[in-house]
């Protein structure tokens, strides 16, 4: 187990060595969500409803959560680099963990920020909305990072992980909005957390069978 | 060790591999030739345990913890210097006194002086030769090499030489090249692909 976790700090700290190095990433992400944050600002109308507000915060969420997972395997594809770790003798759900670990650093500091323009643009959050976005990230991450391994071996990988990420990050909007919007959020909550864990664990066991042939 | 019967290989419709049959005793030397498109790279992908068979079967010692590989990809982070690199794969394969060996292999190859570069700024020729300082990081008993003179000076061409000839007996090597006169003194056998 200690091997196993030493193997993922290892390849998390390459990842966030990596952004460090080329920023590719994580300014764009940040330039993304401040953009459409300032889009749907001016293009929701005055005196629109929280449910609304909050709806269009969770889209910025997912789709700033795609432009990240799209550059997860980026170094990997792009140098095909995907063969010397899956030759390593590690095991290969650690690869996983640890680009999901790198992932999800992005992604929270994105929101950070993406949090503190939507309480200027549109409405302050509450403690629901940022517990549900924190067990949000978990299954974004755990998920996309499967489906963005996937694409990465496929043709069309810039079709396909939307494709295959959007109706999988449908429980999470739902389950996101109605933590911020619902008086009792804990079900949200728990439903979010439900979602993790199965996805977690489908994806940690599933890795080893995407990245081999 | 590797043992071949009936291995096949197919990407959709187009068969790579028809019926190959072979084998490569501890501490022998296979050099495997063929004109490109024979399907060299993926019989050396297959013994890597990159690839699966399509039909066949293929025994292959070690297990991928005592193998190494050098292909046509470098598998270097062009973000990372030359000693970041060697340092990941050194701990992901645990080499005891990694660093130590590092060290040694940079001397052996020529790199020392280019250890604190990021790959991205070396030539193919650096790139290649710290891609077979990768593949022999942690000794390993099985050395599998797709094309490894490729874009290796005269000095690094020597190194090479003198690398493999340093190891033969030692370590069991399968060698993809063109040129296989080349180091045709050092092998135990030859297989070539149509």
């Amino acid at each position: 187990m200690t091997r196993y976790f030493g193997d993922t700090a290892v390849l998390a700290r390459k990842d966030l060595r990596l952004e460090l190095r080329a920023r590719d990433t994580l300014p764009a992400m940040l330039l993304f969500v401040l953009s459409v944050l300032a889009v749907f600002h001016f293009a929701l109308p005055s005196g629109s409803s929280r449910l609304a507000e909050f709806g269009l915060l969770w889209v910025a969420i997912i789709f700033t959560a795609l432009l990240g997972l799209g550059r997860a395997f980026a170094a990997e594809r792009e140098q095909g680099l995907l063969d010397g770790l899956v030759l390593a003798p590690c095991d290969r759900s650690a690869i996983w963990l640890a680009k999901g670990i790198a992932t999800l650093v992005f992604l929270a500091l994105a929101e950070i920020v993406a949090l503190v323009a939507f309480a200027l643009f549109f409405t302050p959050v509450g403690w629901a909305t940022v517990a549900g976005v924190v067990l949000a990230d978990l299954g974004i991450c755990a998920v996309g990072v499967l489906l963005s391994a996937m694409a990465a071996a496929g043709r069309a990988r810039e079709l396909l992980l939307p494709l295959l990420f959007l109706p999988l990050a449908l429980p999470i909007v739902i389950g996101g909005v109605g933590a911020s919007v619902a008086d009792h959020p804990g079900r949200y909550l728990a439903f979010l957390a439900l979602y993790d864990a199965i996805f977690a664990l489908l994806a940690w066991a599933s890795f080893e069978y995407v990245v081999t042939e | 060790m590797i043992r071949a019967a009936g291995l096949e290989k197919r990407y959709g419709l187009k068969r790579v591999l028809r019926g190959l049959d072979f084998e490569l005793q501890r501490g022998g030397f296979l050099v495997v030739t063929g004109p490109n498109g024979s399907g060299k790279t993926t019989l050396l992908r297959l013994c890597a345990g990159l690839a699966l068979p399509t039909a066949g079967t293929l025994e292959v010692e070690p297990d991928r913890s005592r193998i190494g590989f050098a292909g046509h990809e470098p598998l270097l982070y062009r973000e990372l210097t030359v000693l970041e690199n060697l340092e990941l794969y050194g701990r992901l394969y645990r080499v005891p006194e990694r660093r130590e060996r590092i060290g040694m292999l940079l001397e052996r190859f020529g790199l020392w002086e280019s250890r604190r570069e990021r790959a991205s700024t070396l030539s193919r020729g650096q790139v290649q030769r710290i891609a077979l300082c990768r593949s022999l990081l942690h000794k390993p008993d099985l050395l599998i090499l797709d094309e490894p003179f490729a874009g290796l000076d005269d000095d690094g061409a020597a190194i090479l030489d003198r690398e493999l000839a340093g190891m033969r007996e030692r370590r069991t090597l399968l060698v993809a090249t063109h040129d296989p006169d080349r180091i045709a003194p050092l092998t135990s056998g030859r297989l070539a692909l149509a």
